[in-house]
């Protein structure tokens, strides 16, 4: 009899499985063409997973989480402009880029908590929108064109089979890393910060240290997430940054099942899926997304993995 | 150890405490009682840092805590038991014993998990149960493993049979007595006067925010106009 916790081990392992075997069965079918939406499901699947570390882990719900994916998309997109086409350079540098943003605005931000913490995560987000904006030397609103993908030597990232494997890949390193990260001691006092701040504290540790360390592992995740956002795009935009964007991350989490991990790639999955295919049938797909997510979220408090999983409750939304 | 002298504190300008004297030597077990409303908590949450107060000093182990945060209380080796238990229950038992386990002063012989489990045998079936899914007893042992592991100086117990059956009472009660055994300075409160004064060394009545008197056990025991005046029993 296996266990919840290897039971989602198993169902992981399955749908990484077929996402890994995805590019080979589409060019069977002879539909290369959606491989392009696989790698934007996978980009969006990271940005879900490093949200979730502190949604679901930390209890820190960020209205501003699409400015990472900005900051590393302009980086790359910057860097372009200026004729750095190396990519160890590209992504080292959104990584790190996306950590100092991120430390700056946690630093600030984890301080507080619930409803503030939202204003602020939202004030910071809109913040460097409005910055991206600004800035006419790189488009302003009208968005940065890039000449062409970061340069790995022998690897291509304009074929779009590539890019998806150096998504798939980054994804799964992701989900690994942060799996180790969240059930390591540092993953239980992150969790524990989330059950009960002020218990926290009186058992010896400081929460802020915890949260915000969390906060920059997040935000340059979701910065590498923007480097490859970039790559597959050749274009960056301040629509990228918008609160918007940051609340269709956070519904990809929510939907998928919050402190799971792996449910913010299911809630990729079905979300990016869902808004390209209800898109063709009817220019007023949101008005049928919406009622979807509202009954997703009443009938499945732990998400669509709970739900696939046959339970309400599986320490998903609670861990 | 601890000592407190002049201690005043409150909530929001409402004054709770007035110039309270304390004092608690190593090894010494120490209770604190009182009526419902006398400020027993406040004191409490007042040394775990949570309160601020507003004035007279608190000294533990030679260092100034005083108006310290509450982490940095914990730190100096005070392991606070609330009321409530308040365990994670996000966390398994494994975990909330695990996310605490500290040994910061390099005990000897620190505490450790297997040491708790053998303090609380009926945690070790349990240990990867959410805290959520614990019988108010198996907190309050979580909760006492999870202080133990910080290895603390002072040992604090806020209520620490409140709410739990008689045969789990008397459990945790034996277990206070084998970590008194153990050397551990303890501070207590609760109802339970048989309890206590088996157990304490010295007690310490608060009436209405202020200290009114301290004695042995003997003297608790002994005196009914005593217990029926301060505690109504």
């Amino acid at each position: 009899m296996l266990t919840s916790a290897s039971r989602h081990g198993l169902a992981t392992l399955l749908l990484l499985v077929a996402l890994a075997l995805l590019p080979p069965a589409l060019n069977a079918l002879g539909e290369p063409f959606y491989i392009g939406l696989g790698t934007r499901v996978l980009i969006f699947a990271i940005a879900a997973v490093s949200l979730d570390l502190i949604l679901g882990y930390g209890g820190m719900v960020s209205l501003g989480h699409a400015a990472y994916l900005g900051v590393g998309a302009y980086t790359v997109g910057i860097l372009s402009f200026y004729g750095v086409q190396n990519g160890f350079v590209h992504f080292l540098s959104a990584a790190a880029i996306s950590a100092l943003v991120a430390l700056a605005i946690g630093a600030n931000s984890v301080r507080t908590t619930g409803i503030h913490f939202i204003m602020i995560s939202l004030a910071f987000g809109q913040m460097l929108y409005y910055l991206a904006v600004s800035v006419s030397q790189f488009g302003g609103d009208d968005g940065l064109n890039i000449d062409a993908q970061s340069a790995f030597g022998g690897l291509d990232l304009g074929d779009p089979t590539s890019l998806y494997y150096v998504s798939f890949c980054i994804l799964v390193v992701v989900l690994f890393g942060l799996d180790r990260l969240v059930n390591s001691r540092f993953g239980m006092v992150l969790r524990a910060v989330k059950s009960n701040e002020p218990r926290v504290r009186t058992i010896g540790f400081s929460p802020y240290r915890y949260k915000l360390t969390a906060f920059v592992i997040s935000g340059t995740i979701c910065g590498i997430a923007g480097a490859l956002l970039a790559n597959q795009n050749l274009f960056i935009s301040p629509a990228s940054m918008h609160w918007g964007r940051s609340g269709e991350i956070l519904i990809m989490t929510i939907l998928g099942g919050m402190g799971t991990l792996s449910g913010a790639v299911v809630g990729s999955v079905v979300y990016i899926s869902l808004e390209y295919f209800l898109s063709r049938l009817t220019e007023h797909w949101q008005a049928v997304m919406g009622p979807l997510i509202v009954l997703v979220v009443l009938f499945a408090g732990g998400g669509l993995v709970a739900l696939l999983a046959g339970r309400r409750v599986a320490g998903a939304g609670s861990r | 150890m601890l000592d407190i002298s002049g201690l005043s504190a409150g909530y929001d300008g409402s004054q709770v405490l007035f110039e309270v004297d304390l004092s608690i030597a190593r090894g010494e077990v120490v209770t604190l009682l009182g009526r419902n409303g006398m400020g027993k908590s406040t004191l409490i949450n007042t040394i775990a840092g949570i309160l601020r107060p507003s004035a007279g000093q608190i000294r533990f182990d030679g260092a100034v805590i005083k108006g310290l945060p509450s982490y940095r209380v914990a730190r100096h080796g005070i392991g606070l038991v609330p009321e409530g238990r308040q365990v994670f229950p996000n966390l398994t038992v494994r975990e909330n014993l695990c996310a605490t386990a500290a040994d910061r002063f390099g005990q000897t012989k620190p505490w450790t998990i297997e040491a708790v489990l053998e303090l609380f045998p009926g945690l070790s079936p349990r240990l990867e149960s959410p805290g959520r899914l614990l019988s108010g007893g198996e907190q309050q042992m979580v909760a006492i493993g999870r202080a133990l592991l910080t290895n603390p100086k002072l040992l604090i117990l806020d209520e620490a049979t409140e709410g739990l059956a008689p045969l789990v009472r008397e459990e945790i009660w034996r277990c206070i007595e084998r970590v008194k055994a153990m050397g551990q300075a303890i501070l207590i409160t609760d109802k339970n006067v048989k309890a206590l004064s088996r157990i304490a060394d010295r007690h310490y009545f608060l009436e209405k925010g202020r200290i009114a008197l301290c004695c042995g056990s003997g003297a608790l025991l002994d005196n009914p106009e005593l217990r029926q005046r301060y505690l109504g029993v």
